[in-house]
């Protein structure tokens, strides 16, 4: 990165959180402070609930999907638009009539106290525990990429997060969402525009596409009912219905981004317009994953993405191994580089035969780079059991830092930061919230009378849980594969979040005693299956909801009636 | 706060009661798997 990028970094993120913190410095009001501005329509609340779920490493890990994979990722988020009509029609209704801070009140006035509290006592222990991850994540790519000291990018990021959202509250998360979702627009687009630029002569968007689909790279629908795959479209309806409804009906995070606003008609329409922009945004992230992928057919490419950790082990005593691996790969993606030009040339002469030969042959010389690269991971491991073995994370950031002008690069380094400020605001944000409405309000009922001193008392847990997510990332070691790791940490405890919401609303007779222990019980099962199964972690999300359900429905039927409330 | 019937109301064109926006949408999110199907096809 040279000065000109630094400009771009500086200015775009250092800008908006000082905007944000000089806009809603003179927040006051409790409501304005936990809510947001109740002035707020439905684009800033759609923005501010798009940029809440779209964190440093979906601009990271995503595209690195799309490069390996393809773009069966996308099928994950087939759950997101019917969840969203539900939470729209039945869960934001509800807490807007009751006026709550937090969705787990909800629980508190429809079952008891206990219930309330392993609500938000779940989703604290999960959030608390991402919140470390999502600031580790993006700090250690762009740490190692960019040369920059981890311990500093961590402070850095964390320490201007923390200032904007202790300031303005929900009100500084919103308006600062907004401007960072533009940034990540603007960067996107850029980087999308520059690939195709950057293609062969003549190739242009059909030509990549049809060298991506020919390579395997552009199914994104697989309806196989095999339930070991862990991306089909049933995986993704059912199991990403039921993390989706779990993720923006009971994660205080994204409650708390559309409870506030103008009208329930602003919220409203605020989800909508994320249910109609996730699966077509997600789709753009993973397609240009795969035109990177297309641009690397044609260019040199590493054996392994991750140059720091290549580069380390390849300066040890196994130099000769690591060398022999780059002069392998290099020599079969030139010789892949024929295959491709072969291809080509029966695909322009329209010959079918010849264009289905070259085709076998083409993923045959694939398969060869990819097992020189499985080869280049078992070096690693060779040299270093701890070593990080998945490089997919870093092909868009090495992408970016090798192949974009300068200016682009600080761009596209402030959309990765946009994003880690604006999914960690909310993450705070609501950590604050719920430790003070339905942990602190309820240890200390008459102090909570005290608007002002709600406010400060809300300002200082915020600055807590902003602090613990620093130090979490500084001393702990974490999940090779962060997105993942994250998404199954979710998966292991919104289910049970969801049963309980779910037996709220629909189960009338299930008392608070029932849906307690049920709760507990089916958690307990999420556990033990997920230590003995190796089925897709979305299942989970419907397995214990529905464990909830059925376990709070039965315990409730052998309760003697008196304790049965 | 806004009124009730405020909120019943869209506010948009065409589409005035919730249950049509949920119906947009639902059409919307119909239409792009159809779509991406038939990408992911024609690109094999």
């Amino acid at each position: 990165m040279n000065l000109v990028d630094w400009i771009v970094l500086l200015g775009t993120m250092v800008g908006i959180a000082s905007y944000g913190a000089w806009r809603t410095r003179h927040t006051t009001k409790l409501d304005t402070y936990l809510k947001g501005n109740a002035e707020s329509g439905w684009f800033t609340i759609g923005l501010s609930v798009a940029a809440t779920q779209a964190s440093a490493i979906t601009f990271l890990s995503i595209p690195g999907q799309g490069f390996e994979s393809g773009l069966g990722f996308v099928q994950n988020y087939f759950g997101l638009p019917l969840a969203l009509i539900i939470v729209c029609a039945v869960f934001l209704p509800i807490y807007r009539r009751l006026g709550v801070y937090t969705a787990y009140e909800y629980l508190g006035q429809r079952f008891d106290g206990k219930t309330r509290l392993l609500g938000a006592g779940l989703f604290l222990l999960q959030r608390g525990l991402a919140a470390g991850v999502t600031i580790y994540a993006p700090a250690i790519i762009l740490s190692s990429v960019l040369g920059w000291r981890l311990d500093l990018t961590i402070i850095g990021t964390g320490l201007l997060v923390i200032v904007y959202t202790v300031t303005g509250g929900s009100a500084a998360v919103s308006l600062t969402q907004k401007w960072q979702m533009g940034v990540i627009f603007a960067g996107m687009i850029t980087a999308f525009v520059i690939v195709l630029q950057r293609l062969p002569d003549g190739l242009g968007f059909g030509g990549a596409a049809h060298l991506a689909g020919a390579l395997g790279k552009l199914e994104a629908v697989d309806f196989s009912l095999d339930p070991d795959r862990r991306y089909t479209i049933w995986s993704g309806l059912f199991g990403g219905l039921f993390l989706s409804l779990s993720y923006f009906g009971t994660d205080q995070s994204q409650v708390q981004r559309y409870i506030g606003g103008a009208s329930l008609r602003e919220g409203r329409l605020g989800l909508m317009f994320n249910a109609l922009l996730k699966i077509p945004m997600q789709f753009f992230i993973l397609l240009l994953g795969a035109f990177v992928f297309i641009f690397y057919q044609f260019q040199p490419a590493p054996v392994f993405f991750n140059q720091a950790e290549w580069e380390h082990h390849a300066a040890g005593p196994n130099h000769a191994i690591f060398r022999g691996l780059e002069v392998k790969h290099a020599a079969l993606h030139r010789a892949k580089q024929e295959k491709i030009a072969a291809w080509q040339a029966a695909r322009a002469q329209g010959n079918v035969a010849a264009e289905a030969e070259a085709r076998v042959a083409l993923v045959a010389a694939q398969r060869a780079t990819d097992e020189v690269r499985v080869e280049a991971k078992a070096a690693l491991t060779a040299a270093d059991p701890r070593a990080k073995t998945k490089d997919s994370d870093y092909v868009f950031i090495s992408f970016i830092v090798a192949q974009l002008p300068h200016g682009v690069v600080g761009l596209l380094v402030a959309v990765m930061i946009a994003a880690a400020l604006g999914s960690k605001a909310s993450e705070l944000n609501a950590l604050g919230t719920t430790t003070t409405i339905d942990l602190w309000r309820q240890l200390r009922p008459q102090s909570a009378r005290d608007e002002t001193r709600n406010v400060v008392v809300a300002k200082l847990f915020t600055a807590f849980w902003g602090l613990f997510a620093i130090g979490f990332a500084l001393f702990a070691g974490f999940a090779e594969n962060l997105i993942e790791a994250i998404n199954i940490l979710g998966s292991i405890f919104y289910g049970v979040v969801l049963g309980l919401f779910l037996t709220a609303f629909f189960l009338k007779r299930v008392g608070g005693t029932a849906v307690f222990w049920g709760a507990v019980l089916a958690q307990t099962l999420v556990f033990v299956l997920y230590a003995k199964l190796s089925i897709s972690y979305l299942w989970y999300n419907l397995i214990g909801c529905a464990a909830c359900m059925v376990l709070g429905l039965l315990i409730q039927a052998v309760l003697p009636r008196k304790s049965a409330t | 706060m806004s009124s009730p019937s405020d909120d019943h109301d869209t506010g948009l064109p065409v589409f005035r009661t919730w249950r049509a926006v949920y119906g947009l949408v639902l059409g919307c999110f119909v239409l792009v798997v159809i779509v991406l199907t038939l990408f992911s096809h024609y690109f094999a």
